[in-house]
């Protein structure tokens, strides 16, 4: 069954089947809106399971890099006069270079130090974008411009509402960015990381270059978080230093794990879950983040793997 | 001189405050390798429950003791209905496990009390007291002297008593340690009382000098985990220096290079000092406990 | 497995829809709030008074013989979710008027959803960006920072300061109070000697003000912020024996503030305020009184909880959207819009409002009072 889930075809096949199929049972435009949001998010989870999935480190200050890849989308185009989607480029890069100069010496720690060390970049990132006010507009925020895809698709007679064309773009990107990470699963890359996951040890006696693989994971998936921080920017046109926030980063890890982080079906369903759970539990009112608390909790305790993993276990172990 | 003097009590002011939470999670992760978000959590109910109970009419002490033992009982109420039955689970979803409880736990306050900021006297007064043309109050030396006093008996714990080694024995290796017959479900709970309680005395101490309210606890709770890694998770010691030197690095920060930076600042140094001494200042080596 | 999935998706999808099946109401009129995170101590009171007023208005017959419903949702200060509940209020409840952005992150994020939708928006935020430039579905209750900012310099002005220290939260409410007030400063002939910053849950603000307090020439500190921070630096202005004027915020005009500085630390401690706080000190000829003193009433029997300007500023919003629902005579959202820029002399908590298409606030700088702490209590002075 795990082999099975793993297997690119089905994921994408599953994944791009749902992101099809869902919008002829939408009551109204806010369900697209409440979809892309589950992409933007699915996206930047696909990136964590790179890092924590396959090559088993854990960082706690992704949203650092999704920051990056939203004020990039904000900044870019006003002071360097960049279009939008260029801006996202530009952020994606930068985010890479980043998170390349300081991966080195944050992975060469080990569990909470490693978490401690990457929650302190992101909140250092997060702390620039809210103190300089004179350039990011600090924690009140800024504008971002139109990214005006909407406009083309429309002059060529794809007439797409904003919400409509915010999840069909950002649905498209998560099954690119999906196709990228299970392709990368089955590269040489993918079977270094998941040696080091194993045993550091071991896959260093058997001649791969933990450092490097380590590093390659970081990058990867903070280019993943930036990209969502752009889409997220440019969807919302609008943006504030939470993107970039504590709390943003942990939500990223808690819908990789609460899925699943091995599997990139896994995650995206954790991102599902995490993105729709507020929208559900508002009938609760006051007990709304009771609920939350409740919730991550009894998943964790039950399915320690994750929602999907365990599931799947659980079939699995009927069949047999 | 009189602003450096300033600075210093300022900073060891905001340094104790962080180190009692740091301090708070040292038991906890000696017994199950378990970094609890939900410490910061602790000192909040401790905080609270104090001003509730006093509100309610009872005397400081008395609100203060109920306070304590009722979060006590609430972390061990989080071990038995969360963590263990999670045992075995690998250590992020523990992580996440505790970062569900604390969003339950602030969920909940915010129910069963209000979403408003409160205080309550401070022990001895608000008269400052000047040191050499600087001031201090009181309440600070109370938080001092908590610390203090928390470091040393967590230190005379885990050195000097029976059921302190057991603690340590049971995170080093629990089939070993239940073998020797050490009842380790009897050591996590007692684990999670104390640090519950720990966390639950910082909030009394602190709360007349930071205010408290049903969700200080995630602020504390990151400083207090910063502070605890810097010094090196799981040491009394290093709870405490790292604490202090946090809380004196962000008044120095503030006091001489910018106010705006001061946070940042502190995470700076965090990771220069991590990037050399990869388990923190006191921290035990990973051959240890292998 | 794979019909696993799909279920899970569709069936947190039908959670949804069936939550989210339509109620029968007449009106039906939205909020998003930040009840919960960072902004709660503003928008707890915001969502409870909306609460008790529908309830209120509801049981003395409605509006236009029409019950309003009032849909909730708590953003928890996140302008993303801010957003996304927006959309939901607009495409999925359907209201016809939305109230809320409790910060103004959060309203900025919600502006564009309700201008596409074409959806009167009533922002319980500070900033003049909101309203400046003009967007035609978009209004606001609160004075502004700027105007905030102007009631305590002419303050300042009158008693011959010129030369300040400032300390602020890094917060939202804080950094754009900060922003708004060096815009305007030079207009007063004051200058900024010290310009210090403090986090909002930091714990000892010493560093900074024995900063402030030892440059030369210092006449007076103002410090913009809200929640426990301004408490704090009050203790602390106390603890240091600054002695000069500490001039605080509207952010922390409540009651409560005095409790968490002490009565002793915050005495002398000037602020501009509404009226709202200083209800039983008002003249009985003020024409705002009787309103104040309603709400205040309404308020403290039904939460047990001391009135702050904030819950003030929802009140206001109400007031202004069932006045103009009433005019309207009807409950289409374009109608309401016209009906809500045609607001007239309408008595509110933060003063008079008289709105107009270039002017979607409705306030001067009349409507502000300087307030003193005096033995524990609030004194006007003017």
């Amino acid at each position: 069954m795990i082999m099975r889930l793993s297997s690119k075809a089905t994921t994408l096949l599953i994944l791009a089947a749902v992101i099809a199929i869902a919008p002829f049972f939408f009551p109204s435009s806010y369900y697209f809106r409440v979809g892309s949001l589950i992409f933007v998010n699915g996206l930047a989870v696909t990136g964590l399971v790179i890092l924590i999935g396959y090559a088993g480190q854990i960082s706690l200050g992704h949203a650092g890099f999704a920051g990056i890849g939203a004020y990039a989308c904000a900044l870019a185009p006003i002071h360097l006069g960049l279009h939008p989607a260029l801006a996202a480029i530009l952020g994606a890069l930068l985010s890479a270079a980043i998170a390349f100069l300081v991966g080195r010496p944050i992975l060469r720690l080990k569990g909470y130090y490693l978490a401690v060390a990457s929650l302190g970049f992101g909140i250092l990132v997060s702390m620039v974008l809210s103190n300089e006010a004179q350039l990011t507009g600090g924690p009140d925020g800024m504008a971002v411009p139109e990214l005006g895809l909407r406009a083309v698709l429309k002059a060529v007679g794809i007439d797409l509402s904003n919400t409509e064309f915010w999840y069909a773009f950002s649905g498209l990107a998560l099954v690119l960015g999906a196709w990228l990470a299970l392709n990368l699963y089955h590269s040489p890359t993918g079977r270094a990381l998941r040696a080091l996951h194993g045993s550091e040890v071991a896959a260093r006696t058997v001649g791969v270059d933990v450092a490097h693989y380590k590093l390659v994971a970081f990058v990867i998936s903070a280019i993943y978080a930036s990209v969502s921080g752009s889409l997220l920017a440019l969807q919302n046109k609008f943006i504030t230093p939470d993107v970039a926030g504590f709390m943003h980063s942990i939500e990223m890890v808690t819908m990789a794990v609460l899925g699943g982080a091995g599997s990139v079906l896994g995650a995206i369903l954790g991102a599902a879950i995490l993105t729709t759970l507020p929208q559900v539990l508002t009938v609760f009112q006051e007990y709304e983040q009771l609920m939350l608390g409740l919730v991550m909790m009894l998943v964790m305790i039950f399915m320690r793997e994750g929602l999907l993993p365990s599931v799947a276990h659980r079939i699995r172990g009927r069949g047999e | 001189m009189p602003e450096l003097l300033q600075f210093l009590l300022s900073g060891i002011t905001v340094g104790a405050v962080y180190a009692l939470v740091a301090l708070g999670f040292t038991i906890i992760y000696n017994a199950s390798d378990v970094v609890n978000f939900a410490q910061g959590e602790f000192v909040m109910l401790g905080g609270m429950i104090t001003v509730f109970a006093s509100a309610a009419g009872l005397p400081l002490p008395l609100a203060a003791l109920i306070a304590i033992i009722a979060t006590a009982a609430i972390g061990v109420a989080l071990n038995k209905l969360a963590i263990e039955p999670a045992r075995g689970a690998p250590v992020v979803s523990l992580i996440i496990i505790t970062i569900g409880a604390s969003i339950f736990i602030r969920g909940a306050t915010q129910l069963v009390f209000d979403k408003q900021i409160h205080r309550f006297p401070a022990f001895s007064g608000d008269q400052p007291i000047l040191i050499g043309g600087a001031t201090i109050l009181p309440q600070s030396l109370w938080v001092i002297a908590g610390a203090l006093a928390v470091f040393f008996c967590l230190w005379l714990f885990f050195t000097r008593t029976l059921i302190g080694r057991a603690v340590l024995a049971t995170a080093n290796n629990r089939v070993a340690a239940q073998l020797v017959g050490i009842n380790t479900n009897y050591v996590m709970t007692l684990s999670f009382a104390m640090s519950a309680a720990i966390g639950a005395l910082a909030g009394v101490l602190v709360t007349p000098i930071t205010l408290t309210s049903y969700d200080v606890g995630l602020a504390l709770a990151l400083k207090g985990f910063a502070a605890a890694m810097l010094g090196g998770m799981g040491n009394p010691k290093g709870a405490l220096v790292g604490g202090l030197l946090l809380g004196v690095l962000e008044a120095m920060t503030a006091g001489y290079i910018s106010s705006q930076y001061k946070d940042a600042a502190a995470f700076v140094v965090i990771l220069a000092v991590l990037f050399a001494m990869p388990q923190g200042l006191f921290g035990r080596k990973p051959t240890d406990r292998v | 497995m794979k019909f696993s999935a799909t279920t899970a998706l569709a069936g947190s999808l039908a959670l949804v829809l069936g939550f989210a099946a339509p109620a029968f109401a007449d009106i039906k009129i939205g909020a998003t709030i930040s009840e919960t995170g960072p902004a709660s101590f503003l928008g707890d009171p915001e969502a409870k008074t909306l609460k008790m007023l529908v309830e209120e208005i509801n049981a003395a017959g409605g509006v236009n013989g029409e019950k309003l419903e009032l849909v909730v949702y708590d953003d928890g200060g996140d302008p993303n979710k801010a957003r996304t509940f927006a959309t939901r209020l607009v495409e999925d409840d359907e209201v016809v008027a939305v109230i809320g952005g409790t910060t103004t992150g959060t309203s900025m994020a919600i502006i564009p959803v309700l201008g596409d939708a074409e959806v009167p928006f009533i922002s319980l935020a500070g900033a003049v960006e909101i309203i400046d430039p003009v967007k035609p579905f978009v209004f606001k209750t609160p004075h502004t920072d700027r105007m905030a900012c102007a009631k305590i310099f002419e303050d300042m002005k009158k008693n011959g300061i010129t030369k300040i220290g400032l300390i602020s939260g890094s917060d939202g409410f804080g950094a754009s109070m900060h922003k708004q007030c060096l815009a305007i400063i030079g207009e007063y002939g004051i200058e900024v000697l010290a310009d210090e910053t403090y986090g909002p849950t930091d714990a000892d603000m010493t560093p900074q003000l024995t900063n402030i307090k030892g440059k030369d020439g210092i006449q007076a500190v103002l410090n913009p912020g809200f929640g426990q921070g301004p408490a704090i630096v009050t203790r602390n202005y106390a603890q240091l024996a600054v002695g000069l004027p500490l001039y605080q915020s509207h952010g922390v005009a409540s009651d409560g503030f005095i409790e968490l500085a002490g009565a002793q630390a915050a005495e002398g401690v000037k602020l501009p305020g509404t009226a709202l706080l200083v209800a039983g000190l008002l003249p009985e000829n003020d024409p705002q009184r009787a309103v104040v003193v309603a709400y205040k009433e309404a308020y403290e029997k039904a939460t047990g909880k001391p009135v702050s300007t904030f819950g003030g500023y929802a009140h206001d919003a109400l007031r202004i959207l069932v006045d103009a629902i009433k005019r309207a005579g009807s409950a289409e959202p374009s109608a309401i819009r016209d009906a809500i820029e045609g607001t007239s002399g309408l008595v509110g908590t933060t003063g008079t409002v008289t709105m107009s298409a270039t002017d979607h606030l409705g306030l001067d700088l009349s409507a502000f009072r300087m307030l003193k702490i005096e033995d524990g209590g609030w004194k006007i002075v003017e």
